[in-house]
């Protein structure tokens, strides 16, 4: 997994709640069985019009947008189901990052496995992020995951985010979970020993 | 060990599994079950290949194919050839890595939370994943159930633990009896209209009180399947003795001594007095009725009795927006009765609602009557083996007389991943879980309701109160 460690780029906004799996990869494009080619078809059915053109009323479309890196975010971001194809996605098409108030919790777990930052911020700052994103040309944010610190050129935005040290200290150094968990496999080996019976009921 | 802080359900399952946990680090939990299905597994298999790893416990893990599967002639190839792929995949690599596959054909086939279940595999006290966010139906047992993404099913795969960041517990009580013509899925309906798509984030819900108590295991698992609609990690109801009877006898149940045993184990899976949630929702059963969906997610609820909701009576600027998107795609008006509204397709399916019971209030609901003229219906069953018992019960006479199309078992129109699919803009009234903007179908306009409110809006082409049926 590619490390995370500092991140500069264009934002761009997506000024809506409850943004779900389904619209993030709608169902048809899970058939793949590779984890890559998924950028594609990133919010396919608000992107393209019924005839296949680009929709031009969607933001993601603008071409000031393009190359963006960053994506800003309403609440609930990635709710729905737990299809890791919507990381794959969003990191297919070039997103590193998303920002939103919340997310929903399997699509926020997800995104670890997979090099993608998401960073948990207030509303208040988030509907900012979201309106210099519109009026700012090129508007870009540094990210700063040692320091877990966000600030954009002029330092209009500048806050401090939370992440568990487990998963930021992953980012950081690209780490596989499997492998992390297999160092501590005399762990699991006891467990299976003492306290599982294998198919039958726990005691405790 | 004596414990002497009182304990909920949640806390006890979650001890019992506890692999290690350090400070500063998900705690990494013991997988009894691990259910697997073609979507979501190929990448993840790939990586063990990769990797040069085995599947740890294969006698913990099991396959269906269940999602991109046809629900006709089953003596017909599958046509997509990017679903026969994936399809392919799970068979070869299933094969390779010596877990147990339920292909097309197998007669124990069906969706996966549907089979787990039957087979007894679903029990008290385990903790259940699966590449899929409904995962939480398994909840209904006593069982932590929770849905996983790719990667973290070839972390099971490898290892059988997952890593876990504790959720907070959530009570939501359901007091009093349901009233007539209120079914499990209009419970779960009323909670997630109450507290919303996001209302129990970051939380386990245990459901409580005479409503939930009262329901079948059936029931319980159309309540716990929809925890995630709510934004629940997963949902649980505690096993009693309509649990333990359910489980009895089934092919991967205890036998005699050992299920006795078991029994005595699983009556203490329970939320002990003077233990505490984090949080608590309580709700009057009374104030339940058939619920119908109107917008594109499932919080969007109304009763049958209501109107589609004007957005200019809206919470805030975001919710009015939401709702005006939600109304434009739908294509509803406000303050009409949601009785006004025609549809164009019925399907009673999916994980949620496709167990017997479903088909038989379906069924009860249609017999001698005729499906509306404008309504293309139609019934899946969740596993063969359900449509084994309800043709056995002479079911399938029933609706196919009445007009519906009676299919092979699978996802089918749930998510439209297979042939199975509505065309824009045609509406259904769905016994599934999700009603994104084209879930069922580009532009497909979802209406979710229980299967007696389906099986009703097919006859009269329209929803309608199935109290008045």
């Amino acid at each position: 997994m590619e490390p995370f460690i500092k991140h500069t780029g264009l934002v761009a906004p997506m000024d809506r709640a409850n943004v779900d799996t389904d619209q993030i990869i709608p169902k048809q494009f899970l058939k793949r069985i590779e984890r890559t080619g998924y950028g594609q078809f990133l919010f396919n059915d608000w992107r393209f019009k019924e005839d296949g053109s680009l929709n031009p009323e969607f933001e993601l479309n603008k071409t000031r947008y393009k190359g963006a890196s960053i994506l800003a975010a309403g609440p609930n971001f990635g709710s729905g189901s737990s299809r890791e194809h919507a990381p794959w996605a969003l990191m297919d098409y070039g997103f590193r990052c998303i920002i939103a108030s919340s997310f929903a919790d399997i699509f926020y777990n997800n995104c670890f496995q997979n090099g993608i930052l998401p960073i948990i911020a207030p509303n208040n700052i988030v509907t900012e992020i979201i309106n210099k994103s519109r009026s700012d040309n090129a508007y870009r944010l540094n990210v700063d995951l040692k320091n877990l610190k966000v600030w954009d050129e002029d330092e209009d935005i500048v806050f401090r985010f939370k992440l568990d040290e487990f998963r930021r200290n992953s980012l950081i150094n690209g780490l596989d979970d499997i492998g992390i968990t297999m160092q501590h496999e005399n762990d699991i080996l006891d467990f299976e020993r003492t306290r599982h019976k294998h198919g039958g009921v726990l005691t405790n | 060990m004596a414990q002497h802080k009182p304990r909920t359900l949640f806390e006890k399952i979650w001890q019992s599994h506890v692999v290690r946990d350090q400070a500063g680090e998900p705690t990494l939990l013991y997988v009894d079950l691990h259910l697997v299905h073609e979507v979501t597994s190929p990448q993840a298999f790939d990586g063990l290949r990769i990797a040069g790893r085995n599947v740890r416990r294969t006698d913990l893990t099991v396959a269906v194919m269940d999602h991109n599967t046809p629900t006709w002639d089953l003596s017909l190839p599958v046509k997509d050839p990017i679903a026969k792929q994936q399809l392919d995949a799970l068979e070869k690599n299933c094969s390779e890595f010596g877990v147990e596959l339920y292909d097309r054909f197998s007669p124990l086939q069906g969706i996966v939370h549907i089979i787990a279940p039957e087979q007894g595999r679903t029990q008290p006290g385990k903790v259940i994943v699966c590449g899929d966010s409904h995962t939480s139906t398994h909840g209904a047992f006593g069982a932590f159930a929770l849905g996983i993404g790719t990667s973290e099913v070839e972390h099971v795969l490898a290892t059988q633990t997952l890593r876990q960041k504790k959720p907070r517990t959530m009570e939501i009580n359901i007091d009093g009896p349901a009233p007539t013509g209120v079914s499990a899925k209009d419970i779960i309906l009323g909670i997630i209209g109450r507290i919303g798509v996001a209302g129990a984030a970051g939380h386990v819900i245990e459901y409580t009180g005479q409503a939930i108590k009262d329901l079948s295991m059936e029931g319980r698992m159309t309540v716990c399947n929809m925890s995630i609609e709510a934004g629940a990690r997963a949902g649980m109801v505690a096993p009693d003795q309509t649990t333990f009877d359910y489980i009895r006898g089934r092919s991967h149940a205890p036998k005699d001594a050992e299920f006795h045993i078991a029994t005595e184990q699983w009556t203490r899976l329970r939320s002990d007095p003077g233990s505490v949630y984090d949080s608590r929702v309580a709700i009057e059963a009374k104030d339940l009725e058939p619920f119908v969906t109107w917008g594109t997610n499932p919080g969007m609820v109304i009763p049958v009795t209501g109107k589609i909701p004007n957005p200019n009576n809206a919470f805030n600027e975001i919710e009015k927006e939401s709702w005006e998107r939600a109304l434009s795609y739908m294509d509803l008006k406000p303050d009409i009765p949601i009785t006004d509204v025609a549809i164009d397709r019925v399907f009673i399916g999916s994980c949620t609602n496709s167990r017997i019971e479903d088909i038989r209030a379906a069924a009860t609901v249609v017999k001698g009557k005729k499906v509306n003229d404008q309504v293309y219906a139609m019934v899946v069953p969740g596993s063969v083996s359900v449509k084994e018992q309800a043709e056995n019960e002479g079911l399938d006479r029933i609706l196919i007389e009445s007009g519906f199309d009676w299919r092979e078992a699978g996802c089918s129109m749930c998510l439209g991943m297979n042939p199975d699919i509505l065309q824009p803009k045609e509406r259904c009234a769905s016994t599934s879980n999700r009603n994104f903007e084209g879930r069922q179908g580009k532009g497909g306009r979802t209406h979710l309701v229980s299967p007696q409110m389906a099986a009703a809006a097919a006859i009269e082409g329209r929803f309608v109160d199935i109290r008045d049926w």
